[in-house]
């Protein structure tokens, strides 16, 4: 199988604290994968990694066929490339609506002669309709995005990050905040987008990983310790050593 | 959902009526249209007024909208009436120069005009050699391209390093004020080319003009007031479409925006350099009306009223930072002018002269901590327009989507 994004060999220390420890992940065009792990144990400079937030000390990050290095590129630029990355808590334009976040958020040119010349096509009104009644907010295209609920702005935010066209979604947390029926709501949209790209969903809730049916990837200490379906890793002496077993 | 331009910014109209009542007003009841009911120093302060509503447009979309505190904008405020001040010291001395060598039995060489040229305007420093920067002062033209060039080049250059070093908050603020403190005090050195701190002055007179001030004051405000006017239109147009949502989503969350691809940095430099370049323009109005300007017109300060007047005219809103600058500049001329009748105590007689700035920190203060929104929020008193008003922080992850207090209500 093809990979999408491989990362090898990665480490990164903070004031001589060693976030990531020589860790290695790889995942295909359209797969979906969850990671999970106890608190510090990587996640979100993992992903601060792969979208640029964070250089490494060490350590390759390829992307896509060509096997391109994303770790000379800007954040805005590996955006570009076909990543997305979701909040751990719902990050909206509050004072905009709906609408403007979705079509702010729309695949077009980023250039600021592009953006400042832009009129909104029929067809781009068109897409962010398509994409509000995917994250059940057709009824709320022209309200502020700051009048929302907590979840209806977690899916905003999804929205917003399917509206870019990602190959690769980075989702940190994406259920915490929800009620059940809005948990149920949103595996399903991220089910639905892993069909045709690469998901990886940072979680914390076991039960909303199991929903997801994927691999899993166990961090722990900045290094992968497990990695494979949810009953495998769950069984593993090591996983329910430093995580489950607490 | 496509609406006209005009449509989407209500404002913008009723902003330009206003404005053009106001010049229409001003013009008919002006000494130089003969009823004379405005003097024409009075003209000249509303003109000069006018400059200040727009670098204050500029302020706020810099500030207000893209969330960059800038205390520098006056440096590039300062510099465009440099620019413009140049060519018309120059051009009215070259005159005067010409004027008196013609009576000479042998006419003058172009070399020995300019010599006398740089005789009369830098002998107040003790030189007579025109510096380098002077190069281009014969040419009208290419001082009014320096007018936005040198600004915006300035603008550029400081931006790219601090933008692209992700300097932001409080910490963009302190250096702009560095550097624009860095720029006065360059420019207070009599060899710093424009004559130290006795600046450039005999602004007001346009050289081969005959026609009298109160005619040359009118003259000044109907192009303040035309460039006010185009000025808003941009910042409107600007901020209306997709530039804008980007621009306010920095403002709001510059992480999100860097994810969503767009370059921050970029963004960031170019409102900052087109902000600059309209302060450019701003001052390049004023000076002349005010007829001198030295480099304690570019004093740290002057950038940090800038913000207080845009802050209480409320930012965010074009037309907050207008009516913030007309009214806060108006009254300090009233209040540090002597006009302001002085309030006896008894034991201690209140002069609004040392008391005015105490005034302004104190509304400053107040406007602050109660109306954040600025004078522009009574605006939306008016159209009822509310924000978003969601209490408490969102709750944890089991008691859903509602926020604290909605969930116990």
């Amino acid at each position: 199988m093809s990979t999408l994004l491989e990362v090898s060999g990665v480490s990164v220390s903070f004031d001589g604290f060693r976030a990531i420890n020589n860790l290695s992940f790889s995942i295909g065009p359209a797969e979906m994968r969850a990671v999970i792990g106890p608190n510090g144990a990587g996640k979100t400079t993992f992903m601060d990694i792969v979208t640029g937030k964070t250089r490494p000390d060490e350590g390759r990050v390829l992307w896509g066929e060509k096997s391109k290095s994303l770790l000379k590129m800007s954040e805005a630029k590996i955006a570009q490339a076909g990543i997305g990355r979701k909040f751990q808590k719902p990050t909206v334009f509050e004072d905009q609506t709906v609408e403007e976040n979705l079509l702010m958020a729309l695949k077009k040119p980023r250039g600021w002669v592009a953006v400042l010349t832009y009129r909104s096509s029929a067809a781009d009104l068109g897409r962010v309709e398509e994409l509000a009644s995917e994250i059940g907010l057709s009824d709320a295209l022209t309200r502020k995005s700051g009048e929302l609920s907590h979840g209806q702005k977690q899916w905003l935010e999804i929205g917003m990050l399917l509206a870019q066209e990602p190959r690769l979604l980075l989702v940190d947390e994406p259920a915490a905040g929800m009620t059940p029926a809005e948990r149920e709501q949103t595996t399903s949209i991220l089910v639905d987008a892993a069909k045709t790209r690469a998901v990886v969903v940072v979680e914390h809730d076991m039960e909303f990983v199991r929903r997801l049916n994927c691999r899993v990837t166990v961090l722990h200490e900045g290094a992968v310790l497990a990695e494979g379906s949810l009953d495998h890793v769950t069984s593993n002496q090591d996983v329910i050593d430093v995580y489950l077993g607490r | 959902m496509q609406r006209s331009f005009i449509a989407r910014n209500p404002s913008v109209l009723i902003f330009l009526a206003l404005l053009a009542l106001f010049t229409l007003i001003v013009t008919v009841l002006a000494e130089g249209s003969g009823i004379g009911i405005i003097s024409t120093s009075f003209v000249k302060t509303l003109g000069k007024t006018l400059c200040l509503c727009l670098v204050a447009v500029a302020m706020d979309l810099i500030w207000g909208f893209t969330g960059i505190l800038s205390l520098g904008h006056f440096a590039f405020f300062g510099l465009g009436g440099y620019m413009i001040g140049m060519w018309l010291m120059y051009e009215r001395t070259r005159l005067i120069v010409v004027d008196s060598l013609a009576q000479a039995e042998i006419p003058p060489t172009s070399s020995e005009v300019v010599d006398a040229i740089g005789n009369q305007i830098f002998g107040v420093v003790g030189s007579s050699e025109f510096p380098l920067i002077w190069a281009v002062a014969d040419s009208l033209f290419l001082q009014l391209v320096l007018v936005v060039l040198v600004p915006g080049l300035l603008a550029l250059v400081f931006g790219w390093l601090a933008f692209r070093s992700r300097v932001t908050g409080v910490y963009l603020s302190i250096l702009t004020q560095a550097m624009t403190l860095a720029l006065a005090l360059y420019l207070f050195q009599n060899d710093s080319g424009l004559r130290g701190n006795n600046g450039l002055s005999g602004l007001q007179n346009l050289p081969g003009v005959s026609a009298p001030q109160s005619v040359v004051s009118l003259w000044f405000f109907w192009a303040s007031a035309c460039a006010l006017g185009l000025g808003y239109i941009l910042a409107a147009w600007l901020v209306s479409g997709k530039f804008g949502w980007v621009i306010r989503g920095i403002r709001d969350n510059e992480a999100r925006v860097r994810f969503l691809g767009y370059s921050v940095e970029l963004y960031k430099l170019v409102v900052f350099t087109l902000t600059a370049m309209i302060a450019g323009i701003a001052g390049a109005l004023y000076y002349p009306q005010a007829g001198i300007i030295n480099p304690a017109e570019i004093a740290p300060i002057a950038s940090i009223y800038l913000a207080v007047w845009v802050a209480i005219g409320g930012r965010g809103r074009l037309y907050g930072a207008i009516i913030g600058a007309a009214i806060v500049s108006l009254l300090s001329t009233w209040f540090t002018g002597g006009q302001a009748p002085d309030i006896p105590l008894g034991f201690y007689t209140v002069k609004w002269v040392d008391w005015w700035l105490v005034l302004l920190g104190l509304s400053f203060v107040a406007v602050t901590l109660f109306a954040p929104k600025g004078m522009g929020g009574l605006v939306d008193l008016w159209t009822q327009r509310r924000a978003p008003n969601r209490h408490g922080a969102d709750l944890g992850p089991d008691a859903g989507s509602l926020r604290e207090q909605e969930a116990e209500t």
